[in-house]
C-alpha cells in the first residue's frame, strides 16, 4: 500500500504569531516553525498501516511525506522522515507565497499525481495556523476521491478503508473504497518520537524538491494574486483587561456568586 | 434583491440555533433562501419562516442523505447555478466546512471559514470578520472570486425573528456516482446529557486537571447555571471526560457569554477554544496559571473548597 501524507510547516503556536505588514499574509519567516503537531498523527497513522501490512508478510508499501512551503519547511519533511516515512517531497516556489486553501489544494493535487497514484492520502484534521480544516476536502474534490475525515480509528482491509468518527451526537462508522483521502484527529494514536536510528536513517532518505514548473503549474494560478479571498486588514486583539483576581480565604465562593449576580448571570 | 442560500443544519427537522443565526445574517446581504436536505421539513418549516426564510429548497433524495458531504456539495452547486445567489452561508461545523470546501472547488468560488461576523459593504459586497491565532488577532476579509461561500461560527449573531414566507420548492437533483464514494455504515447515537450543546450554549463550565478527575462538581455547577460542560485536553486525555466535550484547538471552539474554567491552567491550545468568550471566570489553585491573564474574575483557590459554597450562594445570592 502506498501512502502519501500531506504535512504543513507552521509557526510555532508558543511563539508570537503575526502577519506580514506588507501583504497581510501569515509571517512564516520571522517566527520559529515546526511540523504542525496535528500532522504528526497522520504520519504516525501512515507508518502504522505500512508496518501492520509488513508484519502480516505482505509488501508493506511506502509512506511519502509531501509538503509545500518556503525553505524552512524542509524541517517538517525531515521530522516525518525521522519518524520513519520513506521519502519526502517538498514543493517550494516563490510564487506560492500567499496561496489560499484553494491554491494549496491545487498544488497538492498536482504533486500527488506526480508522486504516482497512491492508495491512500492521509492528512491531519487541520493546520494549527490557518486552521480552516478545508484542504482535505478540497484535495479530495480535485482528485475525484472519496473523503473520510476526522478519523479517530482507521483500518484498511481488502481495498476498503473504514474509520470511526466521534461526532457530537453520534459515533459513526464510515467506509470508502481505495483510493481515498482520510484525515485523522489527535485521538487516533500517540505519535512516536524519532529514535536516534531514525534520525540517522533520515539523512539518507530521498527528498524531491519540486517547483511549480515541475508540476506543470503556471505561477499565476497560485499565490497571493490568484487567491479567491483577500484579507483586507488585521488587528491584534487588545489584551483582555485584567480582571479582579482574589485569593480564596473561605469566602471565594460567595464572592464568585456575587460577581455572577452583578453580571446578571444568575 | 438577490437570494442568499443558507444550508439548514437540522436533525430530522429540528433546526439548530446556528441556522436561525445564519438566516439573520443572510438578511444583511439579501433575501434568505433556506436549503433543506433530508427528512422532517414539516417540522422545520415554522422555524425557518419565523427567522425570515422567504424560500426553502427541499431535497429529500436518499442519494444525498446516505453519503456524507460530497452529494450535499453537489446539491448546493446546482442551486448556485440556478438561483445565482449573492452568497452561500453554512454553519462552521466540521461537516459544514467540508461541504463548503467541496463547493468552493466545484463552482470556482472563494471560501471564508469560521467567520464571527458578516456585513454588507458599501457596494453590497460580503465582508467577514474572523478571529485567528488562538483569538489573538481579528481579520477582515472578503471573497474576490465567484459566489462568496462563508462558514459562520455558532453564537455569531443574535437570531432575530422576521416573518418569511418559507415557500417550499422541491428540488430534483442528480448526484454523480463519484460523490457516493464514502458511505455511512453505522451510527451509534450518544445518550443525551440534557444540557445545552457545547458550541451553542450561552454559558460553558469546563473542568481541567485541577478537578483531579471528579467532574461531578463541575456538572453540578454547570447545572446551577443552565450551562454546557466542557473539558480541557488534559482532562480528556486522562479519560475523565469524553473527547466530544473538549474545548480547545483540537476540540470545540466556544464563544459563550460566560466561560468558567475550573482547574484549567490555560495553555495556548485551550485558549484557542475559548478566548473569544465574552466574560471569563477561572478558579485555580495556582496563582501563576496563565488563565488568570484572561479572566474578568478569578479565584485563587482549591476547586473543592470554593465550589461547594458557590452553587448554594448562586441559588439565592441575596440570602
Amino acid at each position: 500500500m502506498n501512502i502519501v501524507v500531506c504535512v504543513k510547516y507552521v509557526p510555532d503556536a508558543q511563539s508570537d504569531r503575526t502577519f506580514n505588514e506588507s501583504d497581510n499574509t501569515t509571517d512564516r519567516v520571522g517566527v520559529d516553525g515546526l511540523l504542525s503537531d496535528l500532522d504528526e498523527y497522520a504520519v504516525e497513522a501512515g507508518l502504522k498501516l505500512v508496518e501492520g501490512a509488513a508484519a502480516e508478510g505482505a509488501d508493506g508499501g511506502t509512506v511519502t511525506v509531501l509538503t509545500i512551503g518556503p525553505d524552512a519547511a524542509s524541517d517538517a519533511v525531515k521530522k516525518a522522515l525521522q519518524m520513519g516515512a520513506h521519502a519526502g517531497v517538498h514543493v517550494n516556489d516563490e510564487a506560492i507565497h500567499g496561496s489560499d486553501a484553494v491554491a494549496t489544494s491545487l498544488i497538492l493535487a498536482e504533486a500527488v499525481k506526480k508522486i504516482g497514484s497512491p492508495d491512500l492520502i492521509l492528512t491531519g484534521m487541520a493546520s494549527t495556523d490557518g486552521a480552516m480544516g478545508v484542504v482535505p476536502a478540497m484535495l479530495a474534490e480535485r482528485l475525484g476521491l472519496p473523503q473520510v475525515t476526522l478519523a479517530s480509528e482507521l483500518t484498511v482491509e481488502g481495498g476498503t478503508v473504514t474509520i470511526r468518527r466521534d461526532g457530537d451526537v453520534a459515533s459513526e462508522t464510515i467506509t470508502a473504497s481505495l483510493p481515498a483521502l482520510v484525515s485523522v484527529t489527535d485521538q487516533i494514536n500517540e505519535p512516536r518520537y524519532p529514535s536516534f536510528k531514525g534520525i540517522m536513517a533520515a539523512k539518507k532518505k530521498p527528498v524531491e524538491k519540486w517547483t511549480l514548473a515541475d508540476l506543470g503549474l503556471d505561477a499565476g494560478s497560485v499565490g497571493l494574486a490568484a487567491a479567491w479571498t483577500k484579507v483586507e486588514s488585521f488587528a491584534q486583539r487588545p489584551p483582555r483587561e485584567k480582571g479582579q483576581v482574589i485569593t480564596d480565604e473561605g469566602e471565594g465562593g460567595t464572592k464568585l456568586a456575587e460577581f455572577l449576580s452583578a453580571q446578571k448571570f444568575v | 434583491m438577490a437570494e442568499v442560500l443558507v444550508l439548514v443544519d437540522h436533525a430530522d427537522g429540528t433546526v439548530r440555533k446556528t441556522t436561525s443565526e445564519l438566516l439573520t445574517m443572510a438578511r444583511r446581504i439579501g433575501e434568505p433562501s433556506a436549503v433543506f436536505i433530508g427528512a422532517g421539513f414539516d417540522a422545520a418549516k415554522e422555524t425557518l419562516a419565523r427567522f425570515g426564510a422567504e424560500k426553502v429548497y427541499r431535497v429529500e433524495s436518499a442519494d444525498v442523505t446516505d453519503y456524507l458531504v460530497a452529494p450535499k456539495a453537489e446539491v448546493l452547486a446546482q442551486l448556485v447555478a440556478s438561483a445565482e445567489p449573492a452568497a452561500v452561508l453554512i454553519s462552521s461545523s466540521p461537516e459544514g466546512k467540508e461541504i463548503a470546501a467541496r463547493l468552493a472547488i466545484k463552482i470556482g468560488s472563494g471560501l471564508i471559514t469560521d467567520a464571527v461576523d458578516i456585513q454588507a459593504g458599501e457596494a453590497g459586497e460580503v465582508r467577514t470578520t474572523q478571529s485567528v491565532f488562538a483569538g489573538g488577532y481579528t481579520v477582515q476579509a472578503m471573497v474576490t472570486k465567484g459566489t462568496p461561500i462563508v462558514t459562520v461560527k455558532p453564537n455569531s449573531a443574535a437570531p432575530e425573528e422576521v416573518a418569511g414566507a418559507a415557500a417550499d420548492e422541491v428540488v430534483e437533483v442528480s448526484i454523480s456516482e463519484g460523490a457516493k464514494g464514502a458511505r455511512l455504515t453505522d451510527r451509534q447515537p450518544r445518550a443525551s446529557t440534557g444540557r445545552p450543546e457545547l458550541t451553542e450554549a450561552a454559558i460553558v463550565v469546563s473542568g481541567g486537571r485541577g478537578t483531579g478527575g471528579d467532574f461531578s462538581k463541575v456538572e453540578d455547577f454547570a447545572d446551577s447555571l443552565g450551562a454546557a460542560v466542557g473539558a480541557s485536553r488534559a482532562a480528556v486525555d486522562a479519560g475523565w471526560y469524553p473527547h466530544t466535550s473538549q474545548v480547545g484547538q483540537t476540540g470545540k471552539q466556544v464563544s459563550p457569554q460566560l466561560y468558567v474554567a475550573a482547574g484549567i491552567s490555560g495553555a495556548i491550545q485551550h485558549r484557542a477554544g475559548m478566548q473569544t468568550s465574552k466574560t471569563i471566570i477561572a478558579v485555580n489553585k495556582d496563582e501563576e496559571a496563565p488563565i488568570f491573564e484572561l479572566v474578568d474574575f478569578g479565584v485563587v483557590g482549591a476547586l473543592f473548597t470554593v465550589r461547594p459554597q458557590a452553587p448554594d450562594a448562586i441559588k439565592d445570592p441575596k440570602d
